[in-house]
Protein backbone atom coordinates (compact mmCIF):
# COMPACT_ATOMS: atom_id res chain seq x y z
CA UNK A 1 0.00 0.00 0.00
CA UNK A 2 2.59 2.15 1.23
CA UNK A 3 4.67 1.47 -2.42
CA UNK A 4 1.49 2.13 -4.37
CA UNK A 5 1.29 5.25 -2.69
CA UNK A 6 5.10 6.38 -3.34
CA UNK A 7 5.23 5.08 -6.83
CA UNK A 8 2.01 4.44 -9.03
CA UNK A 9 -0.93 6.69 -6.84
CA UNK A 10 0.24 10.05 -8.44
CA UNK A 11 -0.18 8.68 -12.07
CA UNK A 12 -3.13 6.98 -11.45
CA UNK A 13 -4.97 10.04 -9.94
CA UNK A 14 -3.97 12.59 -11.47
CA UNK A 15 -3.96 12.86 -15.39
CA UNK A 16 -1.13 15.53 -15.61
CA UNK A 17 1.03 13.15 -14.65
CA UNK A 18 0.21 10.37 -16.63
CA UNK A 19 0.61 12.48 -19.57
CA UNK A 20 4.00 13.65 -18.57
CA UNK A 21 5.07 10.11 -17.74
CA UNK A 22 3.89 9.23 -21.39
CA UNK A 23 5.73 12.19 -22.70
CA UNK A 24 9.11 10.88 -20.86
CA UNK A 25 8.17 7.66 -22.67
CA UNK A 26 8.08 9.20 -26.21
CA UNK A 27 11.33 11.18 -25.63
CA UNK A 28 13.02 8.41 -24.05
CA UNK A 29 12.43 6.14 -27.34
CA UNK A 30 13.22 9.13 -29.79
CA UNK A 31 16.02 10.85 -27.40
CA UNK A 32 17.96 7.77 -26.24
CA UNK A 33 18.75 6.61 -30.00
CA UNK A 34 19.82 9.54 -31.34
CA UNK A 35 21.91 10.29 -28.13
CA UNK A 36 23.93 7.78 -28.83
CA UNK A 37 24.33 8.32 -32.20
CA UNK A 38 25.63 11.64 -31.16
CA UNK A 39 27.93 9.74 -28.49
CA UNK A 40 29.17 7.87 -31.38
CA UNK A 41 29.99 10.36 -33.68
CA UNK A 42 31.90 12.36 -31.21
CA UNK A 43 29.01 15.25 -31.20
CA UNK A 44 28.31 15.35 -28.11
CA UNK A 45 28.82 19.06 -27.92
CA UNK A 46 26.81 19.61 -30.91
CA UNK A 47 23.38 18.35 -29.18
CA UNK A 48 24.00 21.09 -26.67
CA UNK A 49 24.62 23.97 -29.89
CA UNK A 50 21.77 22.60 -31.66
CA UNK A 51 19.39 23.12 -28.86
CA UNK A 52 20.04 26.79 -28.23
CA UNK A 53 19.70 26.95 -31.68
CA UNK A 54 16.05 26.70 -32.04
CA UNK A 55 15.37 28.68 -28.85
CA UNK A 56 15.28 32.05 -32.04
CA UNK A 57 12.87 29.96 -34.13
CA UNK A 58 10.44 28.91 -31.09
CA UNK A 59 10.88 32.61 -30.12
CA UNK A 60 9.48 33.86 -33.44
CA UNK A 61 6.74 31.64 -33.15
CA UNK A 62 5.46 32.85 -30.25
CA UNK A 63 5.63 36.29 -31.42
CA UNK A 64 3.69 35.82 -34.12
CA UNK A 65 0.99 33.22 -32.74
CA UNK A 66 1.61 33.04 -28.40
CA UNK A 67 1.73 30.35 -26.69
CA UNK A 68 0.70 27.95 -29.57
CA UNK A 69 2.36 24.60 -30.29
CA UNK A 70 2.80 24.33 -33.50
CA UNK A 71 4.02 27.57 -34.34
CA UNK A 72 6.72 27.27 -31.95
CA UNK A 73 7.61 23.74 -33.01
CA UNK A 74 7.81 24.82 -37.02
CA UNK A 75 9.34 28.17 -35.80
CA UNK A 76 12.30 25.86 -33.71
CA UNK A 77 12.79 23.26 -36.46
CA UNK A 78 13.11 25.81 -39.28
CA UNK A 79 15.71 27.47 -37.54
CA UNK A 80 17.53 24.62 -35.98
CA UNK A 81 18.23 22.89 -39.87
CA UNK A 82 18.99 25.96 -41.02
CA UNK A 83 21.62 26.35 -38.48
CA UNK A 84 22.80 22.73 -38.55
CA UNK A 85 23.09 23.34 -42.33
CA UNK A 86 24.71 26.21 -42.66
CA UNK A 87 27.56 25.74 -40.03
CA UNK A 88 27.93 22.45 -42.38
CA UNK A 89 27.90 24.66 -45.28
CA UNK A 90 30.39 27.27 -43.43
CA UNK A 91 32.80 24.77 -42.77
CA UNK A 92 33.21 23.74 -46.14
CA UNK A 93 33.36 26.24 -48.35
CA UNK A 94 35.58 28.77 -45.95
CA UNK A 95 38.77 27.62 -43.15
CA UNK A 96 36.66 27.85 -40.45
CA UNK A 97 35.90 24.39 -38.86
CA UNK A 98 32.47 22.70 -38.22
CA UNK A 99 32.26 23.30 -34.17
CA UNK A 100 33.60 27.04 -34.67
CA UNK A 101 31.12 27.72 -36.74
CA UNK A 102 27.86 25.96 -35.30
CA UNK A 103 29.48 27.68 -31.96
CA UNK A 104 28.72 31.21 -33.95
CA UNK A 105 25.67 30.65 -35.14
CA UNK A 106 23.97 29.37 -31.91
CA UNK A 107 25.13 32.07 -30.07
CA UNK A 108 23.60 34.63 -32.04
CA UNK A 109 20.67 32.54 -32.25
CA UNK A 110 20.77 31.91 -28.70
CA UNK A 111 21.33 35.91 -28.20
CA UNK A 112 18.67 36.48 -31.43
CA UNK A 113 16.39 34.42 -29.31
CA UNK A 114 16.47 36.01 -25.96
CA UNK A 115 15.75 39.47 -27.48
CA UNK A 116 12.98 38.40 -29.29
CA UNK A 117 11.07 37.15 -26.48
CA UNK A 118 11.45 39.85 -24.60
CA UNK A 119 10.19 42.33 -27.62
CA UNK A 120 6.92 40.49 -26.26
CA UNK A 121 6.87 38.30 -23.76
CA UNK A 122 7.36 38.38 -19.96
CA UNK A 123 9.44 36.92 -17.90
CA UNK A 124 7.55 33.69 -17.18
CA UNK A 125 7.30 33.18 -20.87
CA UNK A 126 10.95 33.22 -21.28
CA UNK A 127 11.52 30.71 -18.19
CA UNK A 128 8.62 28.41 -20.10
CA UNK A 129 10.59 28.41 -23.62
CA UNK A 130 14.02 27.90 -21.89
CA UNK A 131 12.47 25.17 -19.27
CA UNK A 132 8.88 23.85 -20.75
CA UNK A 133 6.61 22.51 -18.37
CA UNK A 134 6.16 18.71 -18.52
CA UNK A 135 3.63 18.92 -16.54
CA UNK A 136 1.73 20.93 -18.64
CA UNK A 137 1.58 18.90 -21.73
CA UNK A 138 -1.63 18.34 -23.42
CA UNK A 139 -2.58 15.90 -25.52
CA UNK A 140 -1.61 18.25 -28.62
CA UNK A 141 1.74 17.91 -27.33
CA UNK A 142 2.14 14.55 -26.22
CA UNK A 143 0.65 13.44 -30.08
CA UNK A 144 3.58 15.68 -31.48
CA UNK A 145 6.37 14.00 -29.38
CA UNK A 146 4.91 10.47 -29.72
CA UNK A 147 5.03 11.32 -33.77
CA UNK A 148 8.64 12.39 -34.04
CA UNK A 149 10.01 9.56 -31.81
CA UNK A 150 7.83 7.19 -34.12
CA UNK A 151 9.44 8.42 -37.14
CA UNK A 152 12.92 8.75 -35.49
CA UNK A 153 12.51 5.14 -34.44
CA UNK A 154 11.66 3.56 -38.19
CA UNK A 155 14.07 6.35 -39.65
CA UNK A 156 16.59 4.74 -37.58
CA UNK A 157 15.98 1.25 -38.36
CA UNK A 158 16.35 2.19 -42.13
CA UNK A 159 19.45 3.85 -42.20
CA UNK A 160 21.07 1.81 -39.46
CA UNK A 161 23.41 -0.29 -41.24
CA UNK A 162 25.10 3.07 -43.00
CA UNK A 163 24.80 5.22 -40.24
CA UNK A 164 27.17 2.91 -38.08
CA UNK A 165 29.56 2.28 -40.85
CA UNK A 166 29.71 6.14 -41.71
CA UNK A 167 30.38 6.73 -37.82
CA UNK A 168 33.11 3.78 -37.54
CA UNK A 169 34.70 3.54 -41.10
CA UNK A 170 33.80 6.34 -43.48
CA UNK A 171 36.48 5.82 -45.63
CA UNK A 172 34.98 2.45 -46.29
CA UNK A 173 31.40 3.44 -46.34
CA UNK A 174 32.22 6.15 -49.50
CA UNK A 175 34.09 3.45 -51.06
CA UNK A 176 31.66 0.90 -51.35
CA UNK A 177 28.23 3.30 -51.35
CA UNK A 178 29.13 6.57 -52.02
CA UNK A 179 27.77 9.68 -50.75
CA UNK A 180 27.95 9.00 -46.61
CA UNK A 181 26.83 12.27 -45.57
CA UNK A 182 23.45 12.07 -47.56
CA UNK A 183 22.95 9.45 -43.72
CA UNK A 184 24.94 12.51 -42.00
CA UNK A 185 22.31 15.04 -43.28
CA UNK A 186 19.23 12.69 -42.19
CA UNK A 187 20.76 12.03 -38.97
CA UNK A 188 21.47 16.02 -38.34
CA UNK A 189 17.65 16.36 -39.29
CA UNK A 190 16.59 13.85 -36.42
CA UNK A 191 18.96 15.47 -33.74
CA UNK A 192 17.17 18.91 -34.41
CA UNK A 193 13.42 17.03 -35.00
CA UNK A 194 14.01 15.39 -30.92
CA UNK A 195 15.17 18.51 -29.51
CA UNK A 196 11.93 20.15 -30.96
CA UNK A 197 9.84 17.25 -29.17
CA UNK A 198 12.14 18.06 -26.07
CA UNK A 199 11.61 21.30 -25.82
CA UNK A 200 7.74 21.02 -25.57
CA UNK A 201 7.94 19.45 -22.33
CA UNK A 202 11.79 19.98 -20.94
CA UNK A 203 12.67 23.13 -22.37
CA UNK A 204 15.58 23.93 -25.01
CA UNK A 205 17.79 24.08 -22.32
CA UNK A 206 16.60 20.68 -20.54
CA UNK A 207 16.00 18.72 -24.05
CA UNK A 208 19.64 18.02 -24.65
CA UNK A 209 20.01 16.37 -20.90
CA UNK A 210 17.61 13.59 -22.02
CA UNK A 211 19.07 13.10 -24.90
CA UNK A 212 23.30 12.96 -23.79
CA UNK A 213 23.37 12.22 -20.28
CA UNK A 214 21.64 8.68 -20.84
CA UNK A 215 23.31 7.69 -24.29
CA UNK A 216 26.96 9.08 -22.25
CA UNK A 217 26.21 6.88 -19.09
CA UNK A 218 25.46 3.71 -21.12
CA UNK A 219 28.96 3.56 -22.93
CA UNK A 220 29.96 2.41 -19.21
CA UNK A 221 27.81 -0.56 -19.61
CA UNK A 222 27.07 -1.77 -23.35
CA UNK A 223 29.62 -2.55 -26.03
CA UNK A 224 27.23 -2.59 -29.11
CA UNK A 225 25.32 0.07 -31.15
CA UNK A 226 21.71 -1.48 -30.54
CA UNK A 227 22.37 -2.11 -26.63
CA UNK A 228 23.65 0.98 -26.21
CA UNK A 229 20.59 2.22 -27.70
CA UNK A 230 18.59 0.32 -25.88
CA UNK A 231 20.00 1.10 -22.59
CA UNK A 232 20.17 4.81 -23.07
CA UNK A 233 16.08 4.43 -23.80
CA UNK A 234 15.05 2.61 -20.39
CA UNK A 235 17.74 5.20 -18.69
CA UNK A 236 16.27 8.11 -20.00
CA UNK A 237 12.48 6.77 -18.99
CA UNK A 238 13.43 5.71 -15.54
CA UNK A 239 15.13 9.22 -14.89
CA UNK A 240 11.87 10.79 -16.62
CA UNK A 241 9.60 8.65 -14.42
CA UNK A 242 11.79 9.02 -10.96
CA UNK A 243 12.40 12.45 -11.70
CA UNK A 244 8.34 13.01 -11.91
CA UNK A 245 7.97 11.15 -8.57
CA UNK A 246 11.12 13.37 -7.09
CA UNK A 247 8.91 16.51 -7.99
CA UNK A 248 5.56 15.14 -6.83
CA UNK A 249 6.54 14.42 -4.00
CA UNK A 250 9.18 17.22 -2.67
CA UNK A 251 7.42 19.89 -4.62
CA UNK A 252 10.29 20.75 -7.22
CA UNK A 253 10.16 21.69 -10.56
CA UNK A 254 10.30 18.57 -12.85
CA UNK A 255 12.31 19.67 -15.82
CA UNK A 256 15.38 19.61 -13.75
CA UNK A 257 14.72 16.86 -11.89
CA UNK A 258 14.54 14.68 -14.02
CA UNK A 259 17.47 15.48 -15.61
CA UNK A 260 19.53 15.71 -12.50
CA UNK A 261 18.26 11.74 -12.20
CA UNK A 262 19.70 11.55 -15.77
CA UNK A 263 22.43 12.61 -13.78
CA UNK A 264 22.85 10.38 -11.28
CA UNK A 265 22.60 7.20 -13.83
CA UNK A 266 25.47 9.28 -15.83
CA UNK A 267 27.59 9.77 -12.47
CA UNK A 268 26.55 6.14 -11.43
CA UNK A 269 28.13 4.81 -14.54
CA UNK A 270 31.09 6.75 -14.16
CA UNK A 271 32.10 5.37 -10.78
CA UNK A 272 30.86 1.67 -10.90
CA UNK A 273 29.98 1.04 -15.02
CA UNK A 274 31.22 -2.57 -16.64
CA UNK A 275 33.42 -1.08 -19.19
CA UNK A 276 36.25 1.47 -18.58
CA UNK A 277 34.70 2.71 -15.32
CA UNK A 278 36.54 4.02 -12.50
CA UNK A 279 35.61 1.10 -10.96
CA UNK A 280 36.52 -1.28 -13.93
CA UNK A 281 39.85 0.49 -13.93
CA UNK A 282 41.05 0.40 -10.17
CA UNK A 283 39.37 -2.39 -9.34
CA UNK A 284 39.28 -4.76 -12.05
CA UNK A 285 38.76 -8.24 -10.74
CA UNK A 286 40.69 -11.31 -11.07
CA UNK A 287 41.73 -10.90 -14.71
CA UNK A 288 41.10 -13.95 -17.24
CA UNK A 289 43.50 -16.57 -17.72
CA UNK A 290 43.47 -17.29 -22.21
CA UNK A 291 44.56 -20.63 -23.20
CA UNK B 1 52.97 -7.22 -70.41
CA UNK B 2 49.91 -8.28 -69.85
CA UNK B 3 46.62 -6.03 -69.97
CA UNK B 4 46.11 -2.64 -68.25
CA UNK B 5 43.80 -2.95 -65.51
CA UNK B 6 43.78 1.20 -64.69
CA UNK B 7 44.97 3.69 -67.08
CA UNK B 8 46.11 7.13 -65.54
CA UNK B 9 46.41 10.26 -67.53
CA UNK B 10 47.94 13.78 -66.41
CA UNK B 11 46.46 13.19 -63.15
CA UNK B 12 46.56 16.15 -60.60
CA UNK B 13 44.94 15.69 -57.72
CA UNK B 14 44.78 18.76 -55.08
CA UNK B 15 43.77 20.53 -51.80
CA UNK B 16 43.03 23.97 -52.02
CA UNK B 17 44.64 24.35 -54.79
CA UNK B 18 48.01 22.92 -53.60
CA UNK B 19 48.39 19.74 -55.57
CA UNK B 20 48.61 16.41 -53.82
CA UNK B 21 49.36 14.70 -57.11
CA UNK B 22 50.83 16.58 -59.79
CA UNK B 23 50.54 15.60 -63.68
CA UNK B 24 51.03 12.02 -63.54
CA UNK B 25 50.88 9.45 -66.01
CA UNK B 26 50.98 5.72 -66.42
CA UNK B 27 49.35 2.28 -66.35
CA UNK B 28 48.60 -0.45 -63.78
CA UNK B 29 48.48 -4.15 -65.13
CA UNK B 30 45.95 -6.37 -64.51
CA UNK B 31 47.02 -9.23 -62.05
CA UNK B 32 49.96 -6.68 -60.95
CA UNK B 33 51.42 -6.39 -57.48
CA UNK B 34 52.42 -2.88 -57.09
CA UNK B 35 53.79 -0.83 -54.47
CA UNK B 36 53.74 2.82 -54.31
CA UNK B 37 56.66 4.48 -52.23
CA UNK B 38 57.69 7.76 -51.97
CA UNK B 39 58.69 11.06 -49.12
CA UNK B 40 56.01 11.84 -46.59
CA UNK B 41 53.76 14.43 -47.79
CA UNK B 42 54.33 12.66 -51.62
CA UNK B 43 50.87 12.27 -52.57
CA UNK B 44 50.64 8.04 -52.29
CA UNK B 45 47.37 7.80 -49.98
CA UNK B 46 45.86 10.93 -52.33
CA UNK B 47 46.40 8.98 -55.46
CA UNK B 48 45.40 5.96 -53.72
CA UNK B 49 41.78 7.73 -52.80
CA UNK B 50 41.33 8.99 -56.29
CA UNK B 51 41.27 5.80 -57.59
CA UNK B 52 38.67 4.64 -55.31
CA UNK B 53 37.01 7.81 -55.91
CA UNK B 54 37.15 9.00 -52.59
CA UNK B 55 38.48 12.31 -54.52
CA UNK B 56 38.28 14.04 -57.48
CA UNK B 57 40.83 14.50 -59.79
CA UNK B 58 41.62 18.39 -60.68
CA UNK B 59 42.73 17.65 -64.01
CA UNK B 60 43.44 14.26 -65.54
CA UNK B 61 41.70 10.72 -65.97
CA UNK B 62 41.81 7.72 -64.50
CA UNK B 63 40.49 4.80 -66.92
CA UNK B 64 39.55 1.22 -65.89
CA UNK B 65 39.72 -1.80 -68.08
CA UNK B 66 36.81 -4.32 -67.47
CA UNK B 67 36.38 -3.23 -63.61
CA UNK B 68 33.39 -1.72 -61.85
CA UNK B 69 33.31 0.11 -58.69
CA UNK B 70 31.83 -2.78 -57.22
CA UNK B 71 35.16 -4.61 -57.97
CA UNK B 72 37.76 -2.13 -56.24
CA UNK B 73 38.28 -2.81 -52.47
CA UNK B 74 39.87 -0.42 -50.33
CA UNK B 75 41.80 -0.57 -47.08
CA UNK B 76 41.89 2.84 -45.43
CA UNK B 77 44.41 3.63 -43.41
CA UNK B 78 43.68 2.58 -39.44
CA UNK B 79 44.07 5.92 -37.93
CA UNK B 80 40.86 7.44 -40.15
CA UNK B 81 38.77 4.22 -38.66
CA UNK B 82 37.10 4.77 -34.69
CA UNK B 83 38.70 2.02 -33.13
CA UNK B 84 36.99 2.22 -30.08
CA UNK B 85 33.43 2.50 -31.89
CA UNK B 86 31.12 -0.54 -30.13
CA UNK B 87 31.16 -3.20 -32.99
CA UNK B 88 32.09 -6.98 -32.89
CA UNK B 89 34.35 -8.04 -35.04
CA UNK B 90 32.23 -10.34 -37.29
CA UNK B 91 29.37 -8.09 -38.07
CA UNK B 92 32.92 -5.50 -38.80
CA UNK B 93 34.24 -8.14 -41.52
CA UNK B 94 30.33 -8.90 -42.71
CA UNK B 95 30.42 -5.31 -43.94
CA UNK B 96 32.63 -6.93 -46.67
CA UNK B 97 29.40 -8.55 -47.90
CA UNK B 98 27.68 -4.91 -48.33
CA UNK B 99 27.50 -4.95 -52.70
CA UNK B 100 25.26 -8.38 -51.43
CA UNK B 101 23.45 -6.92 -48.46
CA UNK B 102 23.52 -3.30 -49.33
CA UNK B 103 21.42 -1.25 -46.81
CA UNK B 104 18.37 -3.33 -45.85
CA UNK B 105 18.97 -7.21 -46.83
CA UNK B 106 19.38 -8.92 -44.10
CA UNK B 107 22.80 -10.90 -43.75
CA UNK B 108 22.36 -14.88 -43.87
CA UNK B 109 23.93 -18.10 -42.54
CA UNK B 110 25.98 -18.25 -45.64
CA UNK B 111 27.46 -14.56 -45.55
CA UNK B 112 28.38 -15.72 -41.90
CA UNK B 113 29.92 -18.72 -43.01
CA UNK B 114 32.11 -16.54 -45.21
CA UNK B 115 33.11 -14.52 -42.48
CA UNK B 116 33.91 -17.21 -39.96
CA UNK B 117 36.16 -18.56 -43.27
CA UNK B 118 37.82 -15.26 -43.51
CA UNK B 119 38.64 -14.53 -39.79
CA UNK B 120 40.01 -18.22 -39.98
CA UNK B 121 42.75 -17.54 -42.72
CA UNK B 122 43.86 -14.17 -41.23
CA UNK B 123 44.48 -16.33 -37.65
CA UNK B 124 41.46 -14.83 -35.79
CA UNK B 125 39.15 -17.90 -35.42
CA UNK B 126 36.78 -17.18 -32.80
CA UNK B 127 37.48 -13.90 -32.42
CA UNK B 128 33.72 -12.94 -34.52
CA UNK B 129 31.80 -12.19 -30.88
CA UNK B 130 34.29 -9.68 -29.77
CA UNK B 131 34.39 -6.10 -29.93
CA UNK B 132 37.15 -4.59 -32.17
CA UNK B 133 37.95 -1.88 -29.30
CA UNK B 134 39.75 -4.83 -27.12
CA UNK B 135 41.89 -5.82 -30.41
CA UNK B 136 45.44 -4.86 -30.73
CA UNK B 137 46.85 -2.82 -33.94
CA UNK B 138 47.96 -5.56 -35.32
CA UNK B 139 44.46 -8.32 -34.65
CA UNK B 140 42.99 -4.98 -35.85
CA UNK B 141 44.45 -4.60 -39.24
CA UNK B 142 43.76 -9.06 -39.58
CA UNK B 143 40.49 -8.02 -39.15
CA UNK B 144 40.18 -5.23 -41.85
CA UNK B 145 42.54 -7.80 -44.06
CA UNK B 146 39.15 -10.51 -43.45
CA UNK B 147 36.75 -7.98 -44.53
CA UNK B 148 38.56 -7.19 -47.89
CA UNK B 149 38.63 -11.58 -48.19
CA UNK B 150 34.91 -11.30 -48.00
CA UNK B 151 34.60 -8.46 -50.39
CA UNK B 152 36.58 -10.77 -52.90
CA UNK B 153 37.38 -8.41 -55.71
CA UNK B 154 39.79 -8.15 -58.64
CA UNK B 155 41.21 -5.33 -57.86
CA UNK B 156 42.75 -4.38 -54.00
CA UNK B 157 44.04 -1.01 -52.78
CA UNK B 158 45.89 -1.00 -49.15
CA UNK B 159 46.76 1.92 -47.75
CA UNK B 160 49.66 1.39 -45.54
CA UNK B 161 49.08 -1.86 -44.47
CA UNK B 162 51.95 -2.45 -42.76
CA UNK B 163 52.34 0.60 -40.58
CA UNK B 164 52.48 0.06 -36.64
CA UNK B 165 52.37 -3.54 -36.78
CA UNK B 166 54.71 -6.06 -35.83
CA UNK B 167 56.74 -8.77 -37.76
CA UNK B 168 54.17 -11.34 -37.26
CA UNK B 169 51.40 -9.76 -38.68
CA UNK B 170 53.34 -8.51 -41.46
CA UNK B 171 54.50 -12.09 -42.97
CA UNK B 172 50.77 -12.97 -42.32
CA UNK B 173 49.51 -10.48 -44.00
CA UNK B 174 52.05 -10.69 -46.87
CA UNK B 175 51.10 -13.79 -46.87
CA UNK B 176 47.47 -13.08 -48.12
CA UNK B 177 48.63 -10.25 -50.61
CA UNK B 178 50.61 -12.80 -52.21
CA UNK B 179 47.94 -15.18 -52.30
CA UNK B 180 45.59 -12.68 -53.72
CA UNK B 181 48.86 -12.06 -56.13
CA UNK B 182 48.49 -15.82 -56.80
CA UNK B 183 45.19 -15.43 -57.82
CA UNK B 184 45.51 -13.10 -60.87
CA UNK B 185 44.01 -10.06 -58.51
CA UNK B 186 45.16 -6.87 -59.13
CA UNK B 187 47.04 -5.38 -56.31
CA UNK B 188 48.22 -1.77 -55.08
CA UNK B 189 49.54 -0.99 -51.75
CA UNK B 190 51.04 2.26 -50.31
CA UNK B 191 54.58 1.01 -48.46
CA UNK B 192 57.04 2.97 -46.48
CA UNK B 193 59.45 -0.15 -46.00
CA UNK B 194 61.55 -0.05 -49.00
CA UNK B 195 63.35 -3.56 -47.74
CA UNK B 196 59.58 -4.77 -48.24
CA UNK B 197 59.13 -3.77 -51.43
CA UNK B 198 62.19 -4.98 -52.68
CA UNK B 199 61.74 -8.41 -51.23
CA UNK B 200 58.23 -8.68 -52.23
CA UNK B 201 56.76 -6.37 -55.20
CA UNK B 202 57.59 -6.96 -58.53
CA UNK B 203 56.08 -3.33 -59.44
CA UNK B 204 57.03 0.09 -57.52
CA UNK B 205 55.60 3.26 -58.13
CA UNK B 206 57.99 6.10 -56.73
CA UNK B 207 56.20 9.60 -56.57
CA UNK B 208 56.98 12.71 -55.27
CA UNK B 209 54.16 14.41 -56.29
CA UNK B 210 55.34 14.28 -59.57
CA UNK B 211 56.05 10.58 -61.15
CA UNK B 212 59.94 9.88 -60.57
CA UNK B 213 59.75 6.12 -61.74
CA UNK B 214 57.46 3.63 -62.60
CA UNK B 215 58.43 -0.40 -63.42
CA UNK B 216 60.15 -3.04 -62.12
CA UNK B 217 61.34 -3.03 -58.26
CA UNK B 218 65.30 -3.25 -59.26
CA UNK B 219 64.98 -0.58 -61.87
CA UNK B 220 62.89 2.04 -59.97
CA UNK B 221 64.44 1.83 -55.91
CA UNK B 222 67.94 2.99 -57.55
CA UNK B 223 69.60 4.75 -55.27
CA UNK B 224 69.66 7.72 -58.31
CA UNK B 225 65.81 7.51 -57.56
CA UNK B 226 65.31 7.75 -54.49
CA UNK B 227 67.50 10.77 -54.00
CA UNK B 228 65.98 12.29 -56.52
CA UNK B 229 62.46 11.71 -55.30
CA UNK B 230 63.79 13.41 -51.92
CA UNK B 231 65.25 16.14 -53.73
CA UNK B 232 61.52 17.01 -55.56
CA UNK B 233 60.18 16.69 -51.80
CA UNK B 234 61.94 19.13 -50.52
CA UNK B 235 61.31 21.58 -53.13
CA UNK B 236 57.33 21.30 -53.55
CA UNK B 237 57.77 21.60 -49.46
CA UNK B 238 59.54 25.03 -50.52
CA UNK B 239 57.66 26.24 -53.04
CA UNK B 240 54.53 25.58 -50.83
CA UNK B 241 56.15 27.83 -47.98
CA UNK B 242 56.56 30.94 -50.64
CA UNK B 243 53.25 30.24 -51.52
CA UNK B 244 54.57 30.49 -55.56
CA UNK B 245 52.40 27.60 -57.21
CA UNK B 246 49.63 28.66 -58.67
CA UNK B 247 49.08 27.82 -62.22
CA UNK B 248 45.23 27.50 -62.49
CA UNK B 249 44.18 24.41 -60.56
CA UNK B 250 40.87 24.50 -59.43
CA UNK B 251 40.15 24.28 -55.74
CA UNK B 252 39.26 20.76 -54.44
CA UNK B 253 38.41 20.26 -50.71
CA UNK B 254 37.84 16.85 -48.89
CA UNK B 255 38.66 15.23 -46.06
CA UNK B 256 41.78 13.43 -45.01
CA UNK B 257 45.14 13.61 -45.73
CA UNK B 258 47.27 14.41 -48.37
Amino acid sequence: MHLYAQFIAPFADYGFMRRALIACLALALGSGPIGTFLVLRRMSLMGDAMSHAILPGAAIGFLVAGLSLWAMSLGGLAVGLAVALLAGLISRVTDLREDASLAGFYLISLAAGVLIVSLRGSNVDLLHVLFGSILSVDNEALLLVAGIASLTLVTLALIYRPLVAECFDPGFLRAVAGRGSLYHVIFLVFVVLNLVAGFQALGTLMAVGLMMLPAAAARFWAIEVWSLAALSVVMAFISGWAGLLISYHYDLPSGPAIILTAGLFYLGSILLGRYGSIRARFWPGAHFHEH
Amino acid sequence: MSKPAITITDLTVAYDRHPAVHHLSGTIAAGSLTAIVGPNGAGKSTLLKSIVGLMRPSEGTIRFTGLKSRDIAYLPQQAEIDRSFPITVADTVALGHWHKIGIWRAITGTHWVTVEDALEKVGLKGFGPRPVAQLSTGQFQRVLFARLLVQDTRLILLDEPFSAIDERTTADLMAIINFWHGAGRTVVAVLHDIDEVKSHFPDTLLMARELVAWGPTPEVLTDKNLHRARALSDTWALRQKLQTHDHGHHAQREEGTA
